[in-house]
């Protein structure tokens, strides 16, 4: 924290010190005042526009008139002198929320917003309670705005902050604010989804009930009546903090849960929508074997209560040789920590693809190898210089996307800030910045939704982007090496400015990751650092990965996945135990069914899929809202999830499985989340920090025996639910794992930082209770923000020495129908589980092949027209797509959409344009070409 | 699709602004002179022309009542309903006005001819009440009988 | 020294009504002081020249026009830290006033060459004219003007052999009251919403474009070439020592008058006298019974403070505003609730809807004297509508607009209070009889 000279301010004419460059608000809140608001949001600032946080303001200590200021538009300065509590701020702050009460429908009982609704709080903390007028409420026609977002246009209250969040804040174009006086319609220019990957935001930025979650609402419940448990989003690996709530035994809804130093106050709508496949009706909920019935065709065979454990025993008992263990980047720490202990080091496999294990290892070697930090979420949204190497960051990392749409206004707001204007002034700053943005450099396959901000975007193959991060670390440092031979030209014109822009730059961020499939790449963004901080600068490097613990699982090593397949091919595997993982995702069909051949397969996993179904015992694991444990996000930021509620059928999580295997088998007993952890921390001191990632099960807010309940106080509590098994409430769960309750009785404070299950205070029902669970609005949680870093920079040892591995230029093939397939990324669609959530679905585009068209020329002058792509022996039939931005002799294959994996991406392709003979239809995977070919 | 006429003329109105967008005002009224009112088609078309999305667009539009984002007749009479045409005499025009037409404010005439709306003081308030048809203002317009001259103007 | 008979503004009209063009600007001593600022005084002269004037706004709020231009910073020296601009508020939306299109119908050079000068003082080298979307016939004059003023190098580059620039556009509007208020004026100029700008930081510092701007009503700086070219003192002396404030102002009345229409007086002049001589009395069988001084944003007065000196000050002395000096006229036989309702039908409809008390309180406000008029009222109404008055005062809402409307309305409904009571107690407008 800055350390910054504090100042006087007079509330009630009593002194308090506070930070200057803030607005009296913001300063009233962090005091812990209670001042009604609707315009100002912490993470937007200050407008001024909706009148309700007016105070009297008095010149000096002699002045017993005063006047009405916006708290929020007046800055907290040396000596200001205000009081909230003067009749006339009072009076003046009641009859606003009447006048934003004239047209409010007055629809608590029938709102989706009810009881969790500023609107009602602040009426309530105004005391305004007569409704004085007898005329006509305007009223207004309601969007549709696409599968995430509902709109009731009539509860609006015309505060501006979905515009503000949607356009000003997360750079939306298809959204706006319409007509004027008491008129005012927010929405879009015509019915329509929403564009913005952050759309579902409007339901928490928005004060009352307009924008609604339309997923809570299709199966509504009260909010008061979902128990939640504090959570992290499993869609990619930023690790969001997430608040998933249930009712009934199916998960309801996703909200923000607040993370200083990750997410602050936003989540994309992937982390937000994309939580349906864990109510999916395809669940394995039981845990079975499968035999051969007479005529040779599968059998299931469910396992009933506690039967599971001894057959999975005999399987294992029962193991004619080797038996290993493949790991997963979507599963936790604790899960693939077991897996390794159970098939012991030498036979864990990590889950990722061949290369993604390289790459993730090469990430894991920069980061704990050198004295390069890699930033938080908040750090790169404070950077005032950004070089993006390989990554599609809004399609891979949404909310990396949001930090930099931040970060490409610091330069001008800090310019701003020098000419007088405070940086919570928001509109203010907004006019005086006006199209300024700050440097930000891209280098992508393709275009990303982020390269309208980007002061030079160059677009080319991964060798190409390699290349020009190598010829920047050169530019900044002249020992770093340079490549030979010349860069495309419109790299080469990119070099100098971004060398300089990244030199004068006082916080530079560096981002990459395995989004181009380079280890190039990635080498070239190390560079770019370590020239950085040689030169003296304290650079960031950020990497982007692809899944909630691929670092986790980084760290936690294990061999690479080919190898497994090598070794079943040698037939050194006799049974195969595979955790929360599809290997047709990582591997070729091939690959992975040769994997898969041995003798006895094992599946852990909570949906069916091409793996499960050619295992022969399945077991059910917990779906992330039904299990504890600890993820690892890119930023080696362990954070715990918490199991939101206990579900139906034999699901356990993976890790407990796990345990009672290993106990079962002879091995060491594991009871408890914390006993794991604890092993975990001992035997490998990089996750020494895992059981400081939140408080222990036997955790106690001082002096107290009670736990921390995930259910409400408020919760309507018993119901007749279960009156047909039997009228007496069942007792709740127990849970060993955590200081958390299946029940509303319990601590009733506020928690722990990583045990907050819900942002609530007296008199504050919404989403802005959280300014009462930070040390200052828009900083840090109290006590600190959860979670625990487990890879600092060395201060000092051994510095990252220099990679040299430049790839030579990329040169399109000689035959014409041969192209570089690159992976291409899309918010909805690449990642495979959202996808699995019907809403989400709604949004995953079709499979295509992207071509520059003047490439796609030779072989369609019209898109749409099918071709067949060959990748080392699989064949997939696409639909072409032309794609400027993409570079001559490359194409765009946009990886994880339906049928679109099992290759691994960059790899060369042959294009061949339809034949007679092919078979009409859709577009997809076409399997048995006979053309097989090992890697 | 712009016609050619409209793009050149809104080029040539873009021209004194720094920004294309900044031309948007003008550009809309550019259409609408064209078209007699902006269509949705034609907002989609400035925006795509102006570089901005339609949602920019119409929210500026929208703003703005000399911007028509509804059907006009082929002549809008604007009627001024502020404070001095209103002391002499607006009610009475307005009445007639409506009687005459058949419609009221905010209406069209069934034939296309007419439509009339409410305008902000037009800024002759010495001859008071007026009106403005298309783009013509007209004053002194007491009594309302004297508008009849006028509408003869406009076919 | 002047006598009290010099229009400098008006005086040079042609009685045709035909706008001058730029010959005849010319003999009539047009540009003269452009040339003689570009020859012989530096930004800070001129400057300081407007200063001593004692020149105040006549868009309404009347600051005082020299201080407002030195609030750009590094005022002197053109572009020496990038653009800045000046722009001439040509919105005139004002109900009653309709001074800046006479002056703009008749003599655009005049305006051409304020903007001139306050270009040249500021260091602004780019100006625009802010025009109402109604003002056609005005429009046709300024783009010819502007045109004339290019072809002889009055604009563009390098000004009649100086190393001064300036461009200088026409932005043609398309309603809406909010425009006028400079920032929303600014905004409306970016293309965006007429939504009003948080002050500070005040438009001299950050404005068009987030660069240094000063915004002037057209009849402020179609004073300032007679003020460069006569001088300060000259200046002063034309109000006759009536005012503090210098110059002369052009007055207009509206109502139910023999002579309504607009006069340049020497600034000071009481309402008496343009309601009485100017204006020629009350039309025959029509009594007075109260009139808005500037427009429809300020209180009413009545017969017992006609005598007031029309000028910034003096007009506060008795509770009203000079406003825009555009006088409006209530008669005796039009009924004072159905007067309000138009102010603030006006006021409730002109509204960005930006901030929440003008946005709601100005539609409720219409809605009881809607209520009223039609014979609906309720006794509490009254109480409410001042009640409204009361709360939408400067500082409460985010512009002057609200404000500007709870000026009528307060004293509207404090001077015409039986009024508004018979309409309840009798549950009609007793003004409807005749259309009974
Ligand atoms: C709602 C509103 C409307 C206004 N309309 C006008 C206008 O039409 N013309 C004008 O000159 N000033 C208008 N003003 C005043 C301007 O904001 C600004 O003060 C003025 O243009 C400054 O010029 P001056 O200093 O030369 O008087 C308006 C103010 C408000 C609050
Ligand atoms: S007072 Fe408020 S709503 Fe009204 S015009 Fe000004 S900012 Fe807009
Ligand atoms: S919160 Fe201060 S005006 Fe809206």
């Amino acid at each position: 924290m800055e350390d910054k000279k504090l100042i006087t301010v007079y509330i009630e004419d009593k002194p308090y010190r506070v930070k200057p460059e803030r607005s009296m608000l913001d300063a009233c809140l962090t005091l812990g005042f209670d001042l009604p608001y609707f315009c100002w949001h912490p993470a937007m600032h200050s407008v001024g526009a909706c009148r309700q946080c007016a105070v009297k303001q008095f010149r000096d200590e002699n002045d017993k008139k005063g006047m009405l200021v916006m708290a929020c538009m007046t800055p907290a300065a040396e000596g200001v002198r205000i009081s909230i509590k003067d009749p006339e701020a009072v009076e003046f702050r009641s009859k606003v929320i009447e006048w934003l009460m004239l047209n409010h429908p007055h629809d608590c009982p029938v709102c989706d917003e009810g009881g969790e609704c500023h609107l009602q709080d602040m009426t309530v903390m105004t005391g305004h309670v007569y409704r004085r007028t007898r005329f006509k409420k305007r009223t207004h026609r309601n969007q549709y705005l696409g599968p995430f977002v509902n709109h009731e246009m009539n509860r609006c209250i015309q505060c501006y902050r979905c515009v503000r969040f949607y356009n000003d804040y997360a750079g939306g174009r298809d959204f706006g604010v319409f007509a004027a006086h008491d008129n005012v319609y927010f929405g879009r220019q015509e019915d329509g989804v929403l564009q913005s990957e952050f759309s579902g935001n409007l339901v928490e930025v928005c004060p009352t009930g307009v924008f609604t979650d339309r997923t809570l609402k299709a199966h509504y419940t009260r909010k008061w009546d979902l128990q939640t448990a504090p959570s992290i989003c499993v869609h990619c690996g930023l690790g969001c903090n997430v608040i998933p709530g249930e009712r009934y035994g199916t998960l309801r809804r996703i909200r923000n849960r607040y993370n200083g130093q990750v997410n602050g106050y936003f989540i994309c709508d992937r982390g937000r929508y994309g939580y349906g496949f864990v109510n999916s009706e395809r669940r394995i909920r039981h845990p079975y074997y499968v035999t051969c019935g007479a005529s040779g065709e599968k059998e299931e065979n469910k396992l009933d209560e506690g039967k599971a454990l001894p057959h999975a025993k005999s399987l294992l008992q029962g193991a004619k040789g080797t038996i290993i263990g493949i790991g997963s980047p979507r599963a936790s720490l604790e899960a693939n920590y077991l897996l390794k202990r159970l098939s012991g080091p030498e036979n864990f496999y990590a889950g990722f693809s061949g290369r993604d294990f390289n790459l993730v290892r090469r990430i894991i070697s920069i980061l704990t190898g050198g004295p390069i930090r890699t930033p938080t979420l908040k750090e790169v949204a404070e950077a005032d210089a950004v070089f993006v190497l390989g990554e599609d960051v809004p399609g891979a990392a949404p909310m990396l996307g949001l930090a930099l749409r931040q970060a490409v206004r610091q330069k001008p707001v800090e310019a701003a800030k020098k000419s007088g204007i405070p940086v919570w002034n928001d509109y203010a700053v907004r006019m005086a910045v006006q199209n300024d943005k700050g440097p930000l450099f891209i280098a992508a396959s393709a275009a990303t939704r982020i390269d309208p901000l980007a002061e030079g975007v160059f677009h080319g193959a991964p060798e190409d982007i390699a290349r020009l991060g190598f010829a920047v670390a050169a530019a900044i440092r002249p020992d770093a090496p340079a490549p030979q031979g010349a860069l495309p030209e419109a790299a080469a014109r990119l070099v100098p400015l971004i060398a300089a822009r990244l030199k004068t730059a006082s916080r530079p961020v560096i981002i990459s990751g395995t989004g181009a499939g380079s280890m190039a790449v990635i080498g070239a963004a190390a560079n770019i650092a370590k020239s950085l901080l040689e030169s003296g600068k304290g650079p960031g490097l950020c990497f982007v990965v692809p899944e909630c613990n691929s670092i986790g699982l980084g760290l936690l090593g294990g061999k690479n996945l080919k190898e497994a397949v090598a070794a079943a091919r040698q037939k050194r595997a006799d049974t195969v135990i595979v955790l929360e993982n599809d290997l047709f995702d990582r591997l070729s069909a091939p690959e992975a069914e040769a994997l898969l051949a041995a003798r006895q397969v094992i599946a852990i996993d909570h949906l069916p899929n091409h793996t499960v179904s050619m295992a022969h015992m399945v077991l059910p694991a917990a779906a992330f809202a039904e299990g504890t444990g600890t993820l690892v996000s890119n930023e080696g930021r362990a954070q715990r999830f918490y199991k939101v509620y206990v579900p139906g059928g034999q699901i356990e999580e993976s890790w407990r499985w796990l345990a009672q295997l290993l106990a079962a088998t002879g091995g060491a007993e594991f009871f408890t989340l914390d006993d794991v952890d604890r092993a975990l921390a001992e035997e490998m001191p990089v996750f020494g920090g895992v059981p400081a990632a939140a408080p222990p099960a036997d955790f106690r807010m001082s002096g107290l025996e009670i736990k921390i309940p995930r259910q409400p106080h408020r919760f309507s509590g018993r119901t007749a639910i279960h009156a047909d098994v039997d009228v007496h409430e069942p007792k709740p769960p127990v849970d060993p794992d955590s200081p958390l309750s299946f029940s509303m009785e319990g601590f009733d404070g506020r928690p722990p930082s990583a045990l907050i299950s819900r942002f609530w205070a007296p008199g504050w029902n919404s989403v802005q209770a959280v300014n009462k669970f930070q040390s200052e609005v828009g900083g840090q949680l109290h006590g600190g923000d959860p979670g625990k870093r487990l890879i600092e920079p060395a201060s000092k040892g051994p510095s990252l020495s220099y990679f040299t591995g430049i790839p030579p230029a990329f040169k399109r093939a000689w035959d014409k129908s041969l192209f570089l397939i690159v992976p291409l990324y899309h918010v909805f669609g690449s990642d495979r589980l959202s996808a699995l959530s019907p809403p989400v679905a709604e949004l995953v585009p079709s499979p295509y092949l992207a071509l520059n068209p003047e490439d796609a020329r030779d072989f369609t002058a019209r898109e749409g027209a099918e071709i067949r792509l060959l990748i080392e022996g699989v064949s997939f039939r696409l639909p072409v797509r032309f794609d400027a931005s993409i570079a001559r002799g490359v194409a765009g294959f946009p990886f994880g959409l339906p049928g679109l994996h099992g290759v691994e991406l960059p790899a060369w392709g042959r294009i061949e344009v339809k034949m007679s003979g092919w078979a009409e239809k859709s577009a997809g995977r076409e399997w048995g070409e006979g053309e097989a070919g090992d890697v | 699709m712009l016609s050619d006429a409209e793009r050149r003329e809104i080029e040539e109105d873009i021209k004194a602004y720094a920004d294309r967008k900044m031309g948007c005002v003008g550009a809309l009224k550019i259409v609408q002179r064209h078209r007699g009112w902006v269509t949705d088609e034609a907002l989609k078309a400035v925006a795509d022309h102006l570089q901005m999305t339609p949602d920019e667009l119409d929210s500026v539009a929208t703003f703005y009542p000399l911007l028509f984002r509804r059907p006009v007749g082929r002549h809008v009479i604007l009627i001024c309903d502020s404070v001095s045409c209103y002391n002499v005499g607006y009610e009475d025009l307005l009445g007639y006005l409506t009687k005459r037409l058949g419609i009221g404010l905010g209406q069209t005439t069934e034939d296309g001819r007419f439509t009339l709306l409410p305008v902000a003081c037009l800024g002759v308030c010495e001859t008071a009440p007026a009106i403005m048809i298309d783009s013509d203002v007209h004053g002194g317009l007491e009594p309302p009988e004297k508008v009849e001259e006028l509408l003869k103007l406009y076919e | 020294m002047s006598d009290g008979s010099e229009r400098p503004l008006t005086g040079d009209f042609r009685s045709d009504g035909r706008p001058l063009d730029m010959g005849e600007y010319e003999r009539a001593g047009g540009y003269l002081a452009i040339r003689r600022a570009l020859k012989e005084m530096s930004p800070a002269e001129v400057m300081n020249e407007v200063k001593a004037s004692r020149l105040r706004g006549r868009g309404g709020a009347g600051f005082p026009t020299g201080l407002k231009w030195s609030f750009v910073p590094d005022g002197e020296g053109q572009d020496a830290a990038g653009p800045r601009y000046i722009i001439a508020n040509a919105d005139e939306m004002e109900p009653g006033a309709f001074k800046d299109r006479i002056l703009m119908e008749n003599n655009p050079h005049m305006l051409i060459e304020g903007l001139l000068l306050g270009a040249y003082a500021i260091g602004a080298g780019c100006a625009y004219i802010f025009l109402r979307g109604e003002y056609g016939r005005a429009a046709k004059a300024i783009e010819r003007a502007l045109a004339e003023a290019y072809e002889k190098n009055h604009l563009g580059k390098d000004i009649l052999g100086s190393d001064f620039s300036l461009e200088m556009r026409l932005h043609m509007s398309a309603g809406r009251y909010m425009c006028g208020e400079e920032t929303g004026l600014i905004n409306s100029i970016e293309g965006k919403r007429a939504i009003p700008r948080a002050k500070p930081p005040y438009p001299q510092v950050c404005g068009f474009m987030g660069r240094p701007t000063v915004v002037n009503n057209v009849e402020t700086l179609c004073n300032v070439p007679h003020i460069i070219r006569n001088g300060a003192e000259w200046y002063k002396g034309l109000s006759q020592k009536l005012s503090a404030d210098g110059g002369t102002k052009i007055y207009g009345a509206s109502g139910r008058l023999k002579r309504p229409g607009a006069w340049e007086l020497p600034l000071g002049t009481t309402a008496r006298e343009l309601l009485e001589e100017h204006a020629g009395g009350m039309r025959e069988g029509f009594g007075f019974r109260g009139l808005l001084p500037g427009g429809a944003s300020t209180e009413f007065i009545l017969e017992e403070h006609l005598d007031v000196r029309m000028d910034f000050d003096s007009v506060q002395s008795v509770g009203s505003r000079m406003g825009t000096g555009t006088m409006v006229v209530l008669d005796d036989r039009t009924c004072p609730v159905g007067m309000q309702l138009s102010l603030q039908k006006f006021f409730a409809r002109e509204s960005c809807g930006w901030c929440t008390p003008c946005r709601e309180g100005l539609p409720w406000v219409v809605h009881m004297l809607r209520a009223i008029e039609a014979g609906e009222g309720e006794m509490e109404d009254i109480d409410l509508l001042l009640e409204q008055a009361r709360l939408l005062a400067p500082g409460h809402t985010f512009c002057a607009l609200a404000p500007g409307a709870a000026e009528p309305l307060g004293s509207g409904v404090k001077y015409f209070r039986e009024d508004f009571e018979r309409h309840i107690r009798g549950k009609r407008c007793p003004w409807k009889i005749k259309s009974l």
